[in-house]
């Protein structure tokens, strides 16, 4: 049982088999709109008060502006203004910036949160003082638990850079323009209630409809959304990390020497330093080879924006946009596609994109001998990120790990990880700088790196490990509590592991 | 050395750093006590995986130091264990306890003697009190690294940084890259050779050289810490040339002993000399660097380049290495591991280069199995130093790894 639900313990992976039918929404009615098109309300308290926000009830909101978001605060303080208690907090992660949401748990208008936590939320999450358990969930996975009615929100609050009166809503305009929508998606067409909050309102229509109207209860204006240097960066920098580099280009010169970047290939990497580092090395690669993606999937930065203008790629199917150059495209750009977790990710879908994308590129905090990666907590049990679409992008054709083999003394590679967060069996391959080490299952992979006959140092993982601990020592393991504050879904809904209480 | 007995020292002193920004290096506060035992406090951030670890291993290099009562304070930011045991030394030799004492580290297994003559294409410079940079420099593949005792380190920490790199010599693995260590400039110089000679580097280089005897001094004490430790291996002198009155003597210095193995010029020093500025093309050093070529060539060792210094501009340090190589020189140094592959590539032989070098080596062997004494290829006569040269060439191809 977590937060009074009944729990599936995970089964492995593509053996849970839901039945019966999807969640749907309550039926509404289209006298009970303005013929006039226009759903605008005073302030955020008005229109919360008009959708019947109650004590108890779930409210959602989203990090498409990631840490400049203002619109979460403001939906929540407007909440405890009304008076309302015990919310369940629902958002697509949480950032630094939210910090203050743990006053709101304090005071006791918010009972517990649901979505990804770190930093200081995450502190109170794992030193046991929320009073629900924390469930955190990928992308996908969110997308799943509003489908099969997991979770049922009661009241969406989507922040808009641009909105017309009816609702339609979209991410790439306005001054705090932040490209996609797509994680209020499922919330906008699932929830009882939409709000949807801009600052800067266009005369209808609104075009792109990234959120569409028709699932728009109200609208409000607000003075600012979010703080746009917080939205999207500037600029997003490759890492400057000799040794990160390496793993970089190590990863390049990997699916170049197993075959995968070749003509018509696909691939997703995130906007991490070692990730970008890694698009600008292929793309070296894929110029001296002549070679073509069909598609990239964003996270979108300047780099893979580049990728397109030199028609390196045909399309960049986008789930993210993490800088202005990446904003600017999606605006233009008609091959930059807006995705969502539904398209991509999603796992009651017929099918999804992330099991077309030839190969991706992600991170860990540790991935352990039998390949099994933990991307929550830190070694010592704390929560340190989000699962965000990690755990979706495993089912791509080739996952690689790229990491430093160690971080401030402490090993990546270990016996078992802390917190289970991919199983083994998805993960092929983990590069690091001392090494790359090919999962023993991908035994197509071994053998298409040794026909190459390349100069690549692919190692046991148990070697790279070995070595590690040699310079480092063995680290201790940290003690745990006894006590649960926290589940990791898997993509299908079942419990995967259990994140404990940090002494 | 003989000073210290003079000395007065603090009762307290302190060694290493710590603070957000800094990695993988630990601070310690040392206050040396008469009676009362040993108390140790520890602040890390890895404390949940290694605090026992740290508090065990302090404890230990104290007893080796025969520090019996102290009070030690440890900042650690992520240190690994031959970084914590060189700044324990330090903060306890500063505070006047433990002099003439070691704690050392166990030691890794030494790899093979460095040769005369192998393959120095680039040596990377890592800073002496820097010891983030240490463990994975040899992932970067270059030919050689220098622990830098000198410019990279602040007067006021040689005697750490000393401490640091005998047991960075000691512990860390530089893989097949050749160990050099950048001494201070005489007489300083001396007291790092008494701390690092030890643990055999492979190769010791020697800053602002001007008179042979410098090298001759230099080559004396190595010997004798040699001796004293039983060490047969080579360690290689390589003296940096840094003003004009060096370069007048390169020929001299280069042949001060047999144990110089290369020659080398640093342009920092040697424009201010001269008081020009220092380009990127280097018209300025072009004579003191074809001087050093040629001096360097006369006396049978390699003739090395000096630093590229502007990390971000690979263009121009790939036109400088390809200058550098067409003059003579076989290396030159780097500051940043990813100036290695720019200056492998210019230091390469071309493939047209490596092929006619081949056919060349393949006329001689045909020429000596026939017993004859002239080479001939097609129509025309080889004569005997492009023999030579092809054949080094080949060589050379091959320790690259261009050409098997």
């Amino acid at each position: 049982m977590v937060n009074g639900k009944p729990q599936i313990p995970f089964l492995g992976v593509g053996k849970y088999q839901p039945r019966g039918r999807k969640a749907a929404p309550a039926i509404c009615s289209n006298k009970d709109y303005p013929d006039s098109g226009d759903k605008r309300v005073a302030d955020l308290e008005t229109a919360l008060r008009k959708c019947g926000l109650r004590d108890g009830m779930v409210i959602s909101n989203h990090h498409h502006l990631r840490d400049g978001d203002k619109v979460a605060l403001m939906a929540l303080e407007a909440a405890a203004r009304i008076g309302v208690k015990d919310l369940m907090w629902f958002p697509s992660a949480s950032f630094p910036s939210q910090e203050s949401a743990i006053h709101l748990m304090e005071k006791g208008v918010i009972h517990h949160i649901e979505g990804s936590m770190n930093g200081p939320l995450g502190d109170y999450c794992t030193q046991g003082r929320m009073r629900g358990m924390g469930v955190l969930r990928s992308h996908g996975g969110r997308y799943q638990a509003i489908q099969d009615g997991e979770v049922h929100i009661d009241v969406a609050v989507i922040a808009a850079p641009t909105a017309d009166f009816f609702g339609n809503a979209d991410g790439s305009h306005g001054k705090s323009a932040c490209g996609l929508l797509g994680f209020a998606l499922a919330d906008s067409i699932y929830a009882d209630r939409v709000v949807v909050v801009t600052d800067n309102l266009a005369p209808f229509p609104c075009v792109p409809w990234q959120i569409q109207g028709n699932n728009v209860d109200f609208v409000v204006e607000v003075e600012s959304i979010g703080d746009p240097e917080k939205i999207v960066s500037g600029t997003t920098q490759i890492t400057r990390s000799p040794d990160r580099l390496r793993i970089a280009e190590l990863v390049a010169q990997f699916l170049r020497a197993a075959g995968i970047m070749k003509n018509g290939f696909s691939f997703q990497a995130g906007a991490g330093g070692i990730a970008l580092a890694f698009v600008e090395y292929l793309k070296q690669m894929m110029k001296q080879d002549g070679v073509k993606a069909r598609f990239v999937r964003g996270g979108s930065t300047k780099f893979l924006v580049e990728l397109l203008q030199e028609g390196l790629t045909d399309y960049i199917l986008d789930g993210q946009t993490f800088d202005l150059d990446g904003v600017r495209s999606i605006a233009n750009d008609p091959r930059h596609v807006a995705t969502s977790p539904f398209t991509s990710y999603n796992y009651h879908g017929k099918g999804n994109f992330a099991s077309l994308v030839d190969a991706v590129v992600l991170g860990a905090t540790e991935v352990d001998v039998n390949f099994n990666a933990n991307v929550v907590t830190h070694s010592d049990g704390r929560l340190l990120h989000g699962i965000g679409g990690w755990q979706n992008c495993l089912f791509a054709g080739c996952t690689i790990l790229a990491l430093p083999s160690f971080r401030d003394r402490i090993p990546v590679i270990v016996d078992e990880v802390t917190t289970m967060t991919g199983p083994g069996e998805m993960i092929d391959v983990v590069v690091t700088e001392r090494g790359i080490a090919i999962n023993p299952r991908r035994t197509d992979l071994l053998h298409a790196v040794a026909v190459q006959g390349s100069k690549l140092p692919i190692r046991p993982i148990q070697d790279i490990k070995a070595e590690v601990e040699k310079i480092c020592g063995k680290p201790a393991r940290p003690r745990l509590g006894d006590r649960p504050c926290a589940v990791v879904k898997w993509v299908d809904g079942t419990v995967l592991d259990t994140v404990w209480q940090v002494s | 050395m003989s000073s210290a007995v003079e000395t007065t020292y603090p009762r307290s002193a302190e060694a290493g750093h710590w603070g957000t920004e800094v990695r993988s290096d630990v601070h310690v506060a040392f206050e040396a006590r008469d009676s009362g035992g040993v108390e140790i406090s520890l602040e890390s951030r890895v404390a949940p995986y290694y605090g026992t670890a740290i508090l065990e291993q302090t404890r230990g290099v104290l007893s080796e130091l025969g520090v019996n009562d102290a009070r030690v304070a440890i900042h650690d930011e992520g240190a690994l264990p031959f970084v914590i045991a060189a700044r324990i030394e330090a903060a306890a030799r500063r505070a006047g306890i433990a002099l003439g004492k070691r704690s050392l580290p166990e030691q890794h297994p030494l790899p093979p003697p460095s040769q005369k003559d192998r393959l120095r294409r680039s040596r990377l410079y890592l800073p002496g009190s820097e010891p983030k940079y240490y463990i994975n420099a040899s992932l970067h593949g270059p030919d050689a690294v220098i622990l830098d005792l000198e410019d990279s380190v602040h007067r006021g920490e040689k005697d750490a940084a000393r401490i640091l790199v005998r047991n960075t010599l000691r512990t860390v693995d530089f893989g097949s890259c050749e160990r050099m260590v950048r001494i201070n400039q005489l007489p300083l110089g001396l007291e790092d050779l008494a701390e690092v000679v030890g643990e055999s580097p492979d190769l010791i280089l020697i800053p602002k050289v001007e008179e042979s005897e410098q090298v001759r001094e230099v080559d004396r004490m190595i010997g004798e810490i040699k001796t004293r430790h039983g060490i047969i291996r080579p360690i290689w002198i390589m003296p940096i040339l840094e003003s004009a009155l060096g370069i007048e003597n390169a020929f001299a210095v280069a042949t001060a002993s047999e144990n110089v193995a290369a020659l080398t010029i640093g342009l920092e020093d040697y424009t201010a000399d001269l008081g020009v500025v220092k380009t990127a093309e280097g018209r300025e050093s072009q004579y003191a660097r074809s001087r050093v070529v040629n001096a360097a060539h006369a006396a049978g060792v390699l003739a090395i380049d000096s630093v590229f210094s502007d990390v971000a501009d690979m263009d121009a340090l790939r036109r400088w290495a390809e200058a550098s190589r067409a003059m003579g020189f076989e290396g030159m140094g780097c500051i940043h591991p990813g100036q290695i592959r720019v200056i492998h590539e210019a230091f390469q032989p071309s493939a047209v280069e490596i092929e006619k070098a081949r056919n060349v080596v393949a006329a001689f062997e045909e020429a000596q199995n026939k017993g004859l004494a002239v080479v001939s290829l097609g129509s025309k006569m080889i004569d005997p130093p492009v023999v030579q040269r092809a054949l080094k060439l080949v060589e050379r191809a091959k320790a690259m790894g261009v050409t098997s």
